[in-house]
């Protein structure tokens, strides 16, 4: 891979060097029919499992490796190299997992975390309904207690991973008067009657992800499966974005650097007026410019990712950056990488066009990139009135 | 506790290799080597074999130089749970015969065993005897080009040999040595914790005091093997192309081929 090195520790560098053989020996094979028919790619989630790749983001006390949010990012950005759709097996159950380990209780921690971190379980994160996009608080499933129980009721739509998932972090509503207040976050076992899966979309990009509807009728979860308290499920799910936007600005950054590198190496080959396309200025300059975003991005997720990791308090704000950065470039680079490779850039034989529509979802999910800029631009106001106290 | 051994050779990998036009040798100089790819069939078998048995050591062994150690890592690093290398001066130039000799002693120093596991052959020497001819030193059944295992217990088997035309079932009793293809299994990729096992693996060293071997029969004077001359095959030619559907042609073209002995 042509990057900047980063002096990782053996540790860092043996997940990558796992992470660049399941990619390049795995998924590569397979990346353009998976595309193609949007299939999951069970074979390969059995692969990370069997790797340990998903004990990555688990503390060692729940099964884990006790890495963090940085060597997370590692492994999504080597499998996005490749393929952006597939890597999002990985990404999205760390997502999933991410409430759960922020938040649950240590009876949660210890119930579920040791299935997602062998990969026995995938985790899915369940929160976007029809009414509720980036107005991520107009949920409008509820949640009814009866007894020692609650009574979910409600539909999710656009859920990653969500009908392959073990396990799933779902928001609802104990109270929809209550708005934000009323949100709550519940743990819900796949196996849960009355929890269906609805629509398989049919999308643009990241097609060997599988998204789909959830349907809760009449879901009896159990109330030791909530966590927090009622009424936090707004700040979980916020406080899990804040960890989980390096994720998806890897996923964006491994889709660029793929598609970088596909330019780079049909430039040096495509002859044109007698000449290597690269020998061309206008080649040239353009995968330059990619490299300068590329590595510009990579620094920016690298150092949020490892302040996050720190314990650091704050840290929103930067995780936000890093994911609009990084989704913007991938988005640049790779239209850019389907101009260098012109007519052949727009067939399906390439890749450099299935990285474009794969980039495009990175710019939206998890937060568009306008709320980002939302979250930054309340962040800076409240560090600028901190520093004036 | 039952025990797996399997026998792996570090190779230039072939993917890499270029041959200097002038004198059309190999040019090893920078070089990476690689596990003999055959060789990851047979450390991927041995560790179903664990996976399915259980309470099983499996055991990997090669003959080289120091550098060889990297090979047997990658192999921990994969599950395998010891290597052992076997590096010795006196070593050195060692052919098939003597290689085979040292591979057994190892074994016998090793203790008991259950199965023996070899690739089909090294890419670079291409010889496939290597594998049969530890077999043969320590006196015990080997079947070579092992596509497929139908049953493997301690003490029994049944295999599959692929032949150029079809196949042979064969059934083996007691401990025996197999050859193995790449239609046997598909190697594993590395796990996170068998990486760091491997990085912390002690690796014993076993020489020719070691193990004891006859003087007579390792290196460059126990090898029977005198290289002749070495030369690199002329490339094929295109062929001929014969169209027409008429019985001349047919009976030209049987023509071509016995005039020429092709048959």
């Amino acid at each position: 891979m042509v990057k900047m090195n980063y002096e990782l520790t053996e540790e860092q560098q043996a997940i990558v060097e796992i992470a660049k053989q399941i990619a390049d020996e795995k998924i590569l094979p397979i990346r353009e029919e998976y595309d193609e028919g949007q299939i999951f790619p069970n074979e390969i989630v059995e692969i990370l499992a069997k790797s340990d790749l998903y004990r990555v983001f688990v503390p060692e006390e729940y099964d884990g490796l006790g890495m963090g949010i940085f060597e997370m990012s590692l492994v999504t950005e080597e499998l996005s190299r490749v393929c952006g759709g597939i890597a999002l097996a990985y990404a999205g159950s760390a997502l999933g997992a991410f409430p759960i380990l922020l938040y649950g209780s240590e009876e949660q921690k210890k119930k579920f975390l040791p299935s997602i971190a062998s990969g026995e379980k995938i985790a899915a994160f369940a929160l976007t309904e029809s009414e509720a996009g980036s107005d991520a608080s107009n949920v409008r499933t509820t949640a009814t207690k009866e007894g020692d129980h609650y009574i979910l009721n409600g539909t999710k739509q656009w859920i990653t991973n969500g009908g392959v998932a073990g396990v799933h972090s779902v928001f609802a509503t104990v109270d929809p008067t209550r708005g934000i207040r009323g949100m709550t976050a519940f743990i819900v076992d796949s196996e849960t009657d009355g929890l269906e899966i609805g629509k398989k979309e049919n999308k643009l990009g990241i097609r060997a992800s599988e998204t789909v509807e959830l349907i809760f009728n009449n879901c009896k979860i159990p109330a030791e499966n909530l966590i927090g308290r009622e009424g936090t499920g707004f700040r979980v799910a916020m406080g899990t974005f804040d960890q989980s936007r390096p994720g998806v600005a890897a996923q964006a950054l491994g889709i660029a650097q793929g598609a970088m590198e596909a330019a780079l190496s049909y430039a040096q080959e495509r002859i044109q007026f007698g000449s290597k396309i690269y020998s061309f200025q206008a080649i040239r300059f353009m995968i330059a410019d990619m490299a300068i975003k590329i590595e510009a991005a990579r620094a920016l997720i690298y150092n949020v990712s490892k302040l996050i990791d720190s314990g650091a308090k704050n840290t929103g704000g930067y995780s936000a950056m890093a994911k609009t950065f990084a989704s913007d470039v991938a988005m640049e680079v790779t239209t850019d990488a389907v101009q260098v490779l012109g007519g052949y850039g727009y067939m399906k034989e390439y890749p450099v066009e299935k990285m474009m529509r794969d980039a495009k979802i990175t710019q939206i999910f998890e937060g568009t990139n306008q709320i980002q800029r939302e979250v930054i631009a309340s962040h800076l106001a409240k560090e600028l009135s901190r520093l004036r106290k | 506790m039952k025990r797996v051994v399997v026998f792996i050779k570090q190779v230039p990998d072939t993917a890499e290799l270029k041959i200097d036009p002038v004198t059309n040798t190999m040019i090893r100089e920078g070089v990476p080597s690689i596990i003999n790819p055959f060789d990851m069939y047979a450390i991927e078998e041995a560790l179903k074999i664990k996976d399915k048995w259980g309470d099983t050591e499996t055991v990997v062994m090669t003959m080289g130089p120091p550098q060889a150690d990297a090979a047997l890592r990658e192999a921990i690093s994969m599950g395998i749970d010891k290597g052992i290398l076997l590096s010795d001066k006196k070593f050195a130039a060692s052919d098939t015969w003597a290689t085979s000799y040292i591979l057994s002693k190892a074994v016998e120093k090793l203790g008991d065993f259950d199965v023996l596991i070899a690739g089909k052959q090294a890419t670079d020497g291409d010889t496939a005897q290597v594998g049969p001819g530890v077999a043969t030193w320590l006196k015990i059944p080997s079947v070579t080009y092992v596509r497929k295992i139908d049953e493997l217990e301690p003490g029994h088997a049944k295999v599959e040999r692929m032949r150029s035309e079809g196949f042979d079932i064969i059934e083996v009793k007691g401990k025996f040595l197999m050859t193995v293809l790449k239609e046997l299994n598909e190697p594993r990729i590395p796990s996170f914790r068998g990486k760091m096992a491997a990085k912390k693996a002690e690796i014993p060293v076993w020489g020719a005091d070691d193990l004891n071997t006859d003087e007579a029969n390792i290196g460059f004077t126990g090898s029977p093997t005198r290289v002749v001359k070495a030369f690199t095959p002329p490339p094929k030619k295109g062929g001929i192309k014969v169209e027409g559907d008429d019985l001349e042609t047919v009976k030209g073209v049987f023509k071509f081929i016995k005039e020429n002995h092709l048959a």
